[in-house]
């Protein structure tokens, strides 16, 4: 039995222009933490607001637990939300805020109940705090508890740890993560942070102008990503176009091993950590001293011998590995090496994929045409 | 082209439901009670021969009503600029001393309606004014077109005052320094950046001058003053020619709609919200210097016409004749005002939150017009307004003829636009967000609306009630003709006795009408400075 179930869920915000979610169908599977992905504006809050009620969808169905929800108002849906802002009453302090969702326990009980909840997020003595007394990180933690508390069928969760803080973003995730993990809880996490998203999620969906372009598990999503969107969404990608011919295509890096195999004109992604540097031949110690001092001409020769030969043209230490900006025939690479290797700008490299190259389904794209250019 | 771009943007993250029926109940019921006897407005001004129609329509009277209403809010509107743009200038971008003090100055001639600043020009002059009896000076009483426009004048300006000052204050100085590195002299800035950035403020401040001038009553019949509403009156109350006075009502109610437009027309694409991101700084005061005197002496010159002369008046006549014996009947007027303006206020916020809401929540054409109908009832000439309640109530509801309930629905017209302001700021505050986190643990739409917005729409809920109370507790017009008989407030006793000269007996009950209008004084400072703390902070 699936927890939730979209079908083709279409909404329209305008009557003209395209609609703000296009025909979304995923299911999210008993005990699964699903996500969302995809820049601002691709629809996913959207979506995610009408499987919680409170926006209608001008088509499709929203099904939790096999039974038909479209129609039903949020309140009879069992489903909690956790807002960007977190949405506490201002009003009420945080043990009154949680105790606000526990509308089918006794009232005597919902005192002790609450703390127990505050205590499951990991909060104690600020139970009689204002919500503007905490900081961000405990307002979060209440905003989870007072949803948890009203059992929810399933939680969703609307860019969570956008407004904490990046040291604490980190250590929040991981234990909300497990807390959820914990109590078997099915939750929808909505991210424009690819990131989040792979750390976070079981599985996740990735969007782009209100229409998913891939589902899978965070693995699958970004060693196979189906679409240049999703290649260049989901981390840093080289696109590349060739003609295969089985396992192999020909390519402007020569001919590489492409996955799954195909015929014909193709677009190919090959991820920066998936091409390999190493130094020319003669790129002895001497030569690479020769090439910083700034004299090119052997290396252009050298480069014109053979595709897969360019030059170092820009380089960034980023900590645990370093990511170079390679010229090659004209046009740009990018490839992640480990902080074993070391190339420096001007100096002459060939570059390999370390792994076939994945095929990528071309989707109609409406507002730009991709150009084959790094993100 | 501005209007259209704005159109084109897709509108996100607001529920496309439409409203619920219920939250449709109170904007009809207020278009209802509002076009109803406009409805017999007109019907009753159809009503005259054809051949008495020429006679009416061409009437050469009327072209003197239309001038003098125009020449009287002209002049007005001049003078109130002249006195407000400066005071607003020295109160914010100077280095003035006690700038709260003269701030509250500025502002507490709104606490002396235009009838009281008429009965204290009054008072000056004729054989038995101060003048005479005080300095031996005689001096006629001023009336007609310099009596009235002096009286509301000093009435009007503090509203124009307010507007200009808060646009003032929110005056980035890197917009000024901007323009200064960019070339312009000084002056030209303030050509170039200042006056453009404050035209909505003064647009705005004329339009409730102009809708206040136009619609007054009190201080242009006791100046004798020959415009629309004085009109009006005289046939209302004295030629018993009703046809007439519809016709007149109806003139009058076109000539109120002309600012309306006018405002529409002026502020239509302007844009004056700053629109880089980070904290406004203050701008620079200008030092007066050996300007500091002038300075000085225009607030003098202002604060002793709009202050001193009312309330020396007042303490003169209280003087001249003991009060005391009076009281009692005095109370009794406060507690008549106070039993129409209380009901009121409190029906005018029941009323305005499900408007405000439906504007704030379901934002479409209908909730749009829903607000227009609240602000047409301000901008309606109260006289027009009030004798349109007495066709109607004559006609086709004879039990509401002077009875209490039809005042309390004209109060409710004419301030609904004042109660929606306050609401509106507080349910700004409440967003939508929270009732949709009410609704996902379990609570229905009205549930999460009472236990989520309404604590939190308190304060400006008791902010517009209080507003609502304290201005229909002054209003004239409607009071003088729907009251029950025997019915005297303080405003038609204070308008009764000035208008038969009677003015030490007048001078208790205008007392008691500063003294109360001075807690709404306070009350639109508190209200004003913190809309100004949030828009700066």
């Amino acid at each position: 039995m699936h927890v939730l179930e979209a079908k083709l869920i279409t909404k329209r915000f305008t009557e003209t222009g395209n609609p703000a979610v296009d025909a979304v169908s995923f299911r999210v599977e008993p005990g699964e933490i699903f996500g969302l992905l995809g820049p601002s504006g691709c629809g996913k809050t959207t979506t995610l607001r009408i499987i919680a009620g409170f926006e209608r969808p001008d088509g499709g169905i929203v099904a939790i637990r096999e039974r038909n929800v479209t129609g039903l108002p949020p309140e009879k849906r069992r489903v909690g939300f956790v807002f960007q802002d977190y949405a506490l009453f201002p009003h009420l302090s945080v043990i009154k805020n949680v105790m606000f969702a526990m509308r089918s326990v006794p009232p005597a009980q919902r005192r002790e109940r609450a703390r127990g909840m505050l205590c499951m997020v990991g909060l104690t003595d600020v139970d009689d705090r204002m919500p503007d007394e905490l900081s961000g990180g405990q307002q979060q933690r209440v905003a989870l508890a007072r949803a948890l508390s009203a059992q929810p069928q399933l939680l969703l969760m609307d860019e969570p740890f956008s407004n904490l803080d990046a040291s604490l973003r980190d250590a929040t995730r991981r234990e909300i993560r497990s807390l959820l993990k914990a109590q078997g809880l099915n939750a929808i996490l909505v991210t424009h942070d690819q990131e989040e998203a792979l750390s976070f999620c079981d599985r996740l969906a990735v969007m782009n102008e209100g229409r998913i372009e891939q589902v899978g598990t965070p693995e699958e999503v970004y060693h196979h990503p189906g679409t240049a969107f999703v290649a260049q969404f989901l981390g840093r990608a080289n696109l590349l176009s060739g003609t295969a011919v089985g396992e192999f295509a020909e390519t402007e890096l020569g001919t590489i091993p492409i996955r799954p195999s195909a015929t014909g004109e193709v677009l190919l992604s090959l991820r920066p950590e998936h091409l390999q540097l190493s130094a020319l031949p003669q790129g002895s110690a001497a030569d690479s001293a020769f090439v910083v001092s700034g004299v090119a001409s052997p290396v252009a020769a050298a480069i014109a011998d053979r595709p897969n030969q360019g030059e170092i043209v820009a380089r960034e230490f980023r900590g645990h590995d370093v990511t170079y900006r390679v010229q090659c025939h004209g046009r740009g690479y990018l490839a992640h090496t480990e902080y074993t290797h070391s190339f420096f700008p001007g100096q002459a490299v060939t570059l390999a994929p370390r792994e076939p190259a994945v095929v990528l389904r071309t989707v109609p794209s409406r507002a730009e045409n991709l150009t084959g250019d790094q993100r | 082209m501005a209007d259209s771009l704005a159109h084109a943007q897709p509108v996100a993250r607001r529920p496309a439901q439409s409203p619920p029926w219920y939250l449709l109940i109170a904007p009809a019921a207020v278009a209802v009670s509002m076009l109803l006897p406009l409805v017999y407005l007109v019907i009753r001004a159809a009503e005259a021969d054809p051949s008495q129609l020429a006679g009416i329509l061409l009437r050469p009277r009327n072209l003197l009503l239309l001038r003098n209403t125009i020449l009287l809010t002209l002049g007005v509107l001049a003078t109130t600029t002249v006195v407000a743009v400066p005071l607003a200038w020295l109160v914010v971008r100077t280095d003035l001393p006690a700038k709260r003090v003269v701030t509250l100055l500025c502002v507490l001639p709104l606490s002396v309606p235009g009838y009281v600043m008429a009965f204290a020009l009054l008072g000056l002059g004729g054989n038995m004014g101060f003048m005479a009896r005080v300095f031996g000076i005689a001096m006629p009483r001023p009336s007609g077109y310099w009596g009235a426009m002096i009286a509301l004048s000093l009435y009007c300006f503090p509203y124009l005052f307010l507007g200009v000052r808060s646009s003032l204050m929110g005056l980035d100085a890197g917009m000024e320094e901007s323009a200064r590195s960019l070339g312009y002299s000084p002056r030209a800035v303030v050509l170039r950046v200042i006056l453009p950035h404050l035209r909505p403020a003064l647009v705005s401040g004329w339009l409730i001058v102009a809708i206040y001038v136009l619609g007054d009553f009190g201080a242009i019949a006791l100046m004798r003053y020959e415009v629309f509403s004085y009109a009006i009156y005289t046939q209302y109350a004295g030629a018993f020619d009703r046809v007439y006075a519809a016709w007149l009502s109806l003139m009058l109610l076109g000539l109120a709609l002309v600012p309306v437009v006018l405002e529409g027309r002026l502020l239509r694409g302007a844009r004056f919200a700053r629109t880089g991101t980070g904290v406004a700084r203050r701008t620079r005061m200008t030092l007066l210097g050996r300007w500091k005197p002038l300075a000085l002496a225009f607030l003098a010159l202002v604060f002793t016409a709009s202050i001193g002369l009312p309330f020396g008046m007042l303490a003169y006549w209280l003087t001249l004749r003991s009060p005391w014996p009076e009281l009692p009947r005095v109370a009794r007027a406060f507690l008549f005002s106070a039993g129409a303006a209380a009901p009121a206020a409190i029906l005018a916020v029941l009323v305005a939150v499900p408007i405000v809401y439906l504007r704030v929540r379901y934002p479409s054409r209908l909730s749009r017009a829903a607000d227009r109908i609240v602000y047409v009832g301000y901008a309606l000439p109260p006289l027009a307004l009030a004798l349109a309640m007495v066709f109607f109530s004559l006609r086709a509801a004879r039990p509401l003829y002077q009875s209490l309930p039809l005042l309390i629905t004209a109060y409710v017209i004419s301030f609904l636009a004042l109660a929606t302001g306050p609401i509106r700021a507080s349910l700004l505050q409440a967003p939508h967000r929270l009732e949709e986190a009410a609704r996902s643990l379990g609570c229905s739409p009205l549930e999460a609306f009472g236990r989520t917005v309404v604590p939190l729409l308190r304060r400006g809920m008791l902010a517009s009630m209080v507003l609502v109370f304290v201005i229909a507790m002054k209003e004239l017009p409607i009071t003088f003709l729907l009251a029950p008989t025997g019915y005297l407030t303080l405003s038609v006793a204070v308008f009764s006795r000035t208008s038969e000269a009677l003015l030490a007996e007048a001078a208790p009950y205008a007392a008691a009408i500063v003294l109360f209008s001075s807690l709404f004084v306070g009350l639109l400072l508190k209200y004003e400075g913190r809309k100004t703390a949030a828009e700066s902070g």
